[in-house]
């Protein structure tokens, strides 16, 4: 986006010379922004015309649109084209995934995510926003804030984006009216008065026209607000992370030769010195960060959100998904937590079901505990449910199959937040912000449940019918290293009180309808290779929590 | 099929050496034109030490540390991943990238340099040398049979060319080297269909890409999971723009190869643009000759394929000077994706990076 780096006339007016240029260009800060709003609200349009008055578009793929055969604007150009880059958005007018662009001016240095407003789409629009420090919630004049607004704006509330631009368009189309801006930005302060932002500047613009988005235009003499680009480069970047409590996950372990073990990863909040006390989740050990090793020499300090490797002073066992803290600005750690939930999968989620949890570096297995309430777009109440939809946006119970370590999502939006993944379809389903760890309350005195025992067991009770005798015994075995609660047992025995206790239960037969008959499974000969099979058939049907990592650890 | 490769010898090494001091002068020791100031230079250089002072980080360094990021989530999670070297700039930021992850150990993961023959003779000599003097191993795919048939841009068209030389003999070479997942330079400025892909781009069994299916990405929260057979791309400078890039290469000092440097260079002058003649494939037209002509390659692909512009620029603070000042994208010079409208995608639909 060279044009767009520069505004060559901002190279020659203030006459930089290239040195004073790089110079200015690394104090630079970035700032990144998503889009938000219902379909044809005009977001493409809007980012389309921002990076053409930016000049963060160049003269030929200016061309390649303007040759165009589709057109769907009233202008001479239609900006949407510049974003809707894959062959269906442009054949259907509309966006449908995520579009990424960058500009810059002498500040910042901007990453745009344009989203699509489709409500089938809306997983696409949270991928967008997960990332975004701030979001333009663009509002189409003539048709006020619709259902799909509020889905938008209520998402990027809980990805906890700080601030917003209402950006009322088509101001074009309803004669610049005041009054149709200041009903508009009413109905919006009134429905998100609940929701954290730490702002929220409503500008009336027509993207179409180009009015008060690079500068402020002359139609509307009643705004004496910031024109949009005026508002991005002036909006301040939060860096409070850097204050924070030390979250380093360990990501990888460098181990190059026998006298160097390095801890990499990215530091998600805080800082980190030399010499500083820490503490390594979830063992709980103790040491001091003896180096901070880069490959540009060693650094006496680290701040998020840098990427480093650090040594400590004393031999641990540490590997990917622990974290290293202060010892006196420890993480929550829990196995069972509540949080917000994204669900972005087409079958609808219900309580019970088994899914992977992946957060920072570690993934788990877990099962959806239950489901707390759901969101009610239209009233914005929560409601109790008994599953969540595509796009549902609700609070879950979450049950891990060992203890993670987070903080709150609004106070760590790195160490608050996980993906669910399907272990069967390997889909990522659910995007999540934890709330808040559940505690044992005077309710857990009673029975012990199956879900405690699951999480205790870090897997669920089965009865395995599984007639080959010698496999019998090389699966209890592999069960049992594996840290199972199993048993192979002559047929007949009280398996249903086993079961009730939680207990993996093999024999070569049972009566009992819940029985899973590995008979007919199509096993291979060697029994080590059955065994295997077996394994990944449990953990595949949610038996064993799944909470291998797929690969190595270190060099 | 894998290319053979020579061990590193004395000699090659040699080679290097001579290659890098006569093609390399540092940059501070070229003639800058206008005002050079030598001390700023170095001014700059120096202010790009982490300061712990600073309450963020500038726009590069967090860009730096997000791909840090990727490259060490991929190393963890997958049992066998590759990086795609194509020996370009972005190539080489992401190799210096890759260095900074695993430091002081090991690039832990192989190079793969898809050779379509057709390449510049100064990026086979580049590539014969950087990666190895750095310790990267590096391995190179031809897709023989295709060449061995006699492919070429012009007899068969450059998009079934490309599909054979490049997408063809990449999808073989994921396949017989059992690799799960790819890295790849691609940065979501390049071009539109670019700037809709994931960081980690799924891919089935055929290396194919449907991008109205792709899965969700968010935060820094990276789903690595995979079926057997079905792999991974990913582009760990899909943030970054084209002068990040050689913002980076300048403030690391990073090496390029030299055709990147304007110097005259024998060109067909057809209408406006520059073609290289190297490997002769394009038929001259009565009356062209090749002509010496200030020019340098603004991005690095094929021969036949890639024009040259005119430029003066023999400094990476030149070629940024000049990038600045350019109203045009950088892939406009390549023919491929230009054959048609959306060709990128289709491209990228059938496996292309
Ligand atoms: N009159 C007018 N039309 C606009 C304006 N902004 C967008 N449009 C039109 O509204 C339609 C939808 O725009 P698009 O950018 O695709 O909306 P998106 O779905 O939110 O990305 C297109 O036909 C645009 O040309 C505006 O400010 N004024
Ligand atoms: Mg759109």
């Amino acid at each position: 986006m060279i044009a767009a780096e520069t505004n060559p006339e901002s190279l020659s007016a203030e006459s930089l010379s290239i040195d004073e240029f790089l110079a200015r260009e690394l104090n630079k800060e970035l700032l990144r922004f998503s889009t938000a709003g219902s379909v044809d609200d005009g977001k493409s349009t809007l980012i389309g015309r921002l990076l053409y008055d930016a000049r963060g578009i160049y003269e030929d793929q200016l061309d390649s649109i303007r040759k165009s055969k589709v057109n769907r604007s009233s202008g001479a150009i239609d900006f949407s084209l510049l974003t809707d880059g894959l062959r269906a958005e442009r054949e259907q007018g509309i966006t449908i995934d995520v579009a990424y662009r960058y500009f810059s001016t002498p500040r910042r240095k901007f990453i745009i995510a344009d989203t699509p407003g489709h409500e089938q789409y809306t997983r696409n629009m949270a991928t967008g926003a997960s990332t975004a420090q701030l979001a333009i919630v663009l509002v189409d004049a003539r048709n006020g804030v619709l259902p799909q607004t509020r889905r938008h704006a209520t998402i990027s509330s809980l990805l906890g984006i700080p601030r917003i631009v209402l950006a009322v368009n088509k101001m074009d189309l309803v004669n610049y009216s005041r009054e149709v801006f200041e009903k508009i930005r009413a109905d919006f302060l009134h429905f998100s008065r609940d929701f954290e932002f730490e702002e929220i500047q409503p500008i009336p613009i027509s993207a179409l026209e180009g009015e008060n988005v690079a500068r402020r235009g002359v139609r509307m003499p009643w705004y004496d607000g910031p024109a949009l680009l005026e508002y991005l480069e002036a909006a301040p970047v939060s860096a409070a992370t850097n204050s924070s409590p030390l979250r380093f996950p360990v990501q990888y372990v460098i181990r190059p030769n026998q006298h160097f073990r390095g801890y990499a990863g990215q530091i998600a909040s805080g800082t980190l010195r030399v010499g500083d006390p820490v503490t390594v989740l979830p063992s709980g050990q103790s040491s001091r960060i003896a180096s901070i090793a880069t490959f540009d020499g060693e650094l006496q300090s680290a701040h998020a959100p840098m990427s480093i490797t650090v040594t400590l002073e004393d031999e641990r066992d540490i590997s990917r998904g622990d974290m290293l803290v202060h010892p006196e600005e420890q993480p929550h750690a829990a196995r069972r937590f509540e949080a917000n939930l994204v669900w972005m999968a087409e079958d609808p989620l219900a309580a019970g079901r088994s899914l992977l949890l992946k957060h920072t570096a570690q993934q788990v297995s877990a099962r959806v505990h239950s489901i707390e309430s759901r969101l009610d777009i239209h009233t914005m109440e929560r409601k109790p449910a008994g599953a969540l939809s595509l796009n549902d946006i609700g609070a879950v119970r979450i049950d891990a199959s060992r203890p993670i370590f987070f903080d709150r999502y609004r106070d760590n939006r790195l160490t608050g937040a996980f993906i669910l993944i399907d272990p069967l379809t390997n889909g990522t389903v659910g995007a999540g912000m934890i709330q808040s760890a559940i505690q044992r309350r005077a309710l857990d005195l009673g029975h012990v449940t199956p879900e405690e025992r699951y999480e205790r067991n870090g897997h669920g009770p089965a009865l395995l019918a599984l007639a080959n005798g010698p496999l019998a015994l090389r699966l209890e075995r592999r069960l049992f290293d594996h840290g199972c609660q199993v048993l192979a047992v002559a047929p007949g025995t009280h398996s249903a009180t086993l079961y009730a206790a939680g207990l993996i239960v093999i024999s070569p037969w049972f009566a009992d309808a819940r029985a899973i008959d590995l008979n007919r499974l199509p096993l291979p000969k060697d029994e080590d290779a059955a065994a295997d099979a077996i394994m990944a058939y449990l953990e595949q049907n949610g038996t064993l929590a799944t909470d291998r990592f797929s690969g190595g650890e270190g060099i | 099929m894998f290319e053979a490769r020579p061990a590193p010898s004395a000699s090659n090494f040699l080679y290097s050496m001579t290659a890098r001091l006569a093609l390399f002068r540092p940059v501070e020791a070229l003639p800058l034109r206008g005002t050079v100031n030598l001390q700023f230079l170095w001014t700059i250089r120096q202010s790009l030490c982490y300061d712990i002072s600073m309450s963020s980080l500038s726009h590069l360094r967090a860009l730096e540390a997000e791909s840090i990021h990727i490259l060490r989530e991929v190393a963890a999670e997958f049992a066998k991943p590759v990086m795609l070297y194509s020996i370009g700039k972005d190539s080489s930021v992401m190799l210096r990238l890759a260095q900074k992850a695993f430091h002081p150990g090991k690039i832990p993961f192989p190079l793969l340099h898809i050779d379509t023959t057709y390449k510049f003779k100064e990026m086979i000599e580049f590539r014969d040398w950087y990666p190895a003097s750095i310790g990267a191993d590096l391995r190179v795919y031809v897709n023989r049979e295709a060449r061995d048939a006699g492919a070429n841009p012009v007899s068969l068209g450059t998009s079934k060319c490309c599909g054979l030389l490049k997408t063809r003999a990449l999808l073989n070479a994921l396949s017989e080297g059992g690799y799960d997942a790819a890295f790849g330079g691609a940065r979501r400025d390049e071009e539109k269909s670019r700037a809709k892909e994931r960081i980690y781009s799924f891919r089935d069994q055929y290396g194919q890409w449907d991008p109205k299916n792709q899965r969700p990405e968010l935060w820094n929260v990276f789903n690595s999971r995979i079926d057997k057979g079905q792999s991974i791309r990913v582009f760990p400078l899909s943030n970054w723009t084209e002068i990040d890039v050689w913002h980076y290469i300048h403030l690391e000092n990073i090496t390029v190869v030299p055709l990147y440097f304007a110097k005259p260079r024998p060109m067909v002058v057809r209408g406006g643009s520059l073609i290289p003649m190297e490997h002769g494939v394009i038929p001259l037209l009565p009356g062209e000759a090749p002509q010496m002509v200030m020019c340098r390659m603004r991005s690095l692909g094929c021969t036949p394929c890639t024009g040259a512009i005119r430029s003066e620029a023999g400094s990476v603070p030149q070629i940024i000077e000049e990038l600045l000042r350019f109203r045009r994208s950088e892939r406009e010079n390549r023919i491929i994706d230009h054959d048609q409208e959306g060709s990128m995608e289709l491209k990228k639909r059938e496996g292309y990076f």
